[in-house]
């Protein structure tokens, strides 16, 4: 199977109203525990797992994830022991690595997406390269059979959402807050996300923001094909005692807010 | 008016969705106001009446004579607010207000920046915003002072080495999330397009200064053309006006900080080393070989930047400009010098270039024009304490 038919499949044989999507830092707090957090989030009930690369400067996230990328990186975290990571979990479910762009850029595009393959990932984000300055990694991509799923923002405007949808693989990362990746009390994400269903044929996942149960079932009830949790999961990882089981125990709470 | 978004393979623009909009918007809005003589009337006339341009050309005599040849310097320190950082400001704070824009986001990393935007934004009435590493703030409190005097407020930013890049990722951050109300004045070169050739555009009227007044009063150009680089705006308004002038030699200077041996410094295009993306733009970039920003070092806050303008890496690869590096040690040392020998207190960032000078052989005919960023009133307690004075 391709990066695009793992994740095609992820979507369409799911139990639940919505993909359940957790986000989880590769190497925070170190290597092993990450993975086996990733192994949590699968038993626990989650579709897809999204694996993020550490960076020095990640511009997209907020303080709880920015820090787990921090640290992960003093902890000895590198690019290939987070593609080791993800080797382990897509053997049980599809991954979709995320990281910015000059991770990707310091292996060299092609060789990035080949190993990145070669590891068993489905798909790719990248949240500093926008649609303009998609095309090389797309086509590095395309050739190498993993997806480059493209956001889109509630700042984007409709002929722009068109045009980022055509060329959308696997699904479309809708942004569901005008900011940072971080906890969000309260979210309206039903016109945002007809409006992106409206643009694009690929499914339509919602992150940024969503950390509880309720808020997922809204996101799906409005309409989400797939529901992203990030910082309220790497939150957990950062202060509990357990981090896998009580990341798992979340993504349990979440898996049954979707049933 | 052009607005490249490349020049040669770097530049773009390497951003969050979120914020894709809002450069077209930014463009667009430059596209129109850089082609409407009444910005370009009001914006001439703050600069003349309001900071004092245009800035002299100082014939440094007693320097000249210590090198054996003739330095002029370009006086951006006598610029209001002290650099030639208010040239950008200004024009950037008129360019938000004509876009209705009422919140202004600033990074700083001498304060040099954060001081001349929060000048133009109380002249402007706009509100402001400026994020500052901690450590800079330590460094640099004279300037943390003067931005709250002028009613802005300081943002203190407590990640990685708490200065100039950690400010500018906290900027990008804010803009991100305000991003319907705010407009971002960046300080340099730097940023995504339509940043880096914005910003030289504001900054170009350096060098044609310098040029027009070199050649009426000297009836020649300049052998060197020689500027510090942080993010490189100084140094690029200087070269601008020079790029088409192949006789010219264009020299930035960047900070050597303890030494380029010793990976302890702020210059990236002078080490070398692949191309890569920081704060939105492909550039020179100092970078692990896993692509993690490597932390700068420099004795002044301005030049400690990991990062520098897409322009410059590719006037390094055409061999149009030569960029080299002077250490901490240097710069201290021709800060003392050209206090003593001109009266003159520079910015720890314009002694780098300074330094350069003094550091090149004795004699020639050739002449050298330095532009002179800034004044070193902000620096004096660190200078000091470095020199063994305080
Ligand atoms: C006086 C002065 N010169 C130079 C710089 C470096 O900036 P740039 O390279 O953009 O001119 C700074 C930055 O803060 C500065 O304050």
């Amino acid at each position: 199977m391709t990066g695009l038919e793992h994740i095609a499949a992820a979507f369409a044989g799911r139990d639940k109203r919505a993909a359940l999507m957790p986000y989880l830092m590769g190497g925070f707090p170190d290597v092993e525990t990450s993975a086996a957090i990733g192994d949590a989030c699968i038993d626990a009930g989650a579709d897809l797992l999204e694996l993020g690369i550490p960076f020095s400067d990640p511009l997209a996230d907020g303080p709880v994830i920015q820090a787990a990328g921090t640290a992960a990186l003093r902890a000895g975290a590198t690019t290939d022991a987070v593609l080791g990571v993800c080797e382990r979990l897509a053997a049980r479910a599809p991954v979709v690595l995320m990281t910015y762009v000059n991770i990707v850029l310091a292996r060299g595009i092609e060789r990035f997406a080949g190993q990145a393959a070669a590891v068993g990932a489905a798909g790719l984000i990248v949240p500093d390269v926008p649609l303009e300055e998609s095309a090389e990694l797309r086509a590095a991509c395309d050739a190498a059979g993993l997806a480059l799923v493209p956001l889109v923002a509630p700042t984007t405007p409709d002929e722009r959402l068109r045009r980022i949808g055509a060329g959308a693989r696997g699904f479309v990362y809708t942004v569901s807050v005008t900011g940072t990746t971080g906890e969000r009390r309260a979210l309206d994400p039903g016109p945002l996300l007809q409006r992106v269903k409206a643009a694009t044929d690929v499914p339509v996942a919602l992150g940024f923001g969503i950390s509880t149960p309720q808020q997922a079932a809204e996101a799906a009830a409005a309409g989400a094909d797939g529901v992203i949790v990030g910082s309220r999961l790497v939150r957990a990882a950062a202060e509990a005692d357990r981090p896998a089981a009580e990341v798992g125990r979340l993504v349990g709470e979440l898996a049954a807010g979707l049933a | 008016m052009s607005v490249e978004h490349r020049f040669g393979r770097y530049g773009g623009q390497y951003v969050p969705e979120t914020l894709m909009p809002a450069l077209q918007e930014l463009e667009a809005a430059w596209v129109a106001t850089s082609a409407d003589p009444a910005y370009h009337e009001e914006l001439d006339r703050l600069l003349r009446d309001y900071c004092g341009r245009p800035t002299p050309l100082y014939h440094a005599e007693r320097l000249s004579e210590h090198v054996g040849r003739t330095v002029l310097l370009k006086r951006e320190d006598l610029n209001h607010t002290g650099s030639h950082k208010m040239n950008n400001a200004l024009g950037q704070a008129l360019l938000a207000r004509r876009m209705g824009k009422t919140r202004i986001i600033a990074e700083t990393g001498a304060g040099s920046h954060g001081v001349a935007t929060a000048t133009a934004c109380a002249l402007l009435g706009l509100e402001c915003v400026v994020f500052m590493g901690t450590e800079d703030m330590r460094r640099q409190r004279p300037n943390v002072l003067r931005m709250e005097l002028l009613g802005a407020r300081v943002q203190p930013v407590d990640a990685g080495a708490r200065t100039l890049k950690e400010a500018t990722s906290e900027a990008i951050r804010d803009w991100v999330t305000n991003v319907e109300t705010t407009y971002y004045v960046i300080g340099s070169v730097v940023g995504p397009a339509p940043y880096p050739s914005m910003v030289r555009d504001l900054q170009r009227r350096i060098g044609d200064e310098a040029r027009a007044e070199i050649l009426e009063r000297f009836g020649r150009l300049p052998s060197r053309v020689v500027a510090c680089v942080g993010g490189g705006s100084n140094a690029m308004g200087a070269f601008a006006a020079f790029l088409d002038d192949p006789e010219v030699e264009l020299i930035g200077v960047e900070a050597g900080g303890e030494g380029l041996a010793s990976m302890r410094h702020g210059a990236p295009l002078t080490v070398g080393g692949p191309a890569g993306v920081l704060h939105g733009a492909m550039s020179a970039i100092m970078q692990s070989e896993d692509g993690q920003i490597l932390e700068a070092h420099s004795i002044s806050a301005g030049l400690d930047y990991p990062g520098t303008g897409p322009q410059h890496a590719h006037l390094r690869d055409t061999g149009r400009a030569r960029y080299e590096a002077v250490t901490d040690v240097q710069a201290l040392e021709a800060f003392r010098t050209l206090a003593r020998l001109e009266g003159i207190i520079p910015a720890l960032e314009s002694s780098h270039a300074v330094a350069w000078v003094l550091e090149q052989p004795r004699g020639g005919d050739e002449l050298d024009l330095i532009c002179l960023s800034g004044r070193g009133d902000k620096d004096l307690a660190e200078a000091l304490e470095r020199l063994g004075i305080a």
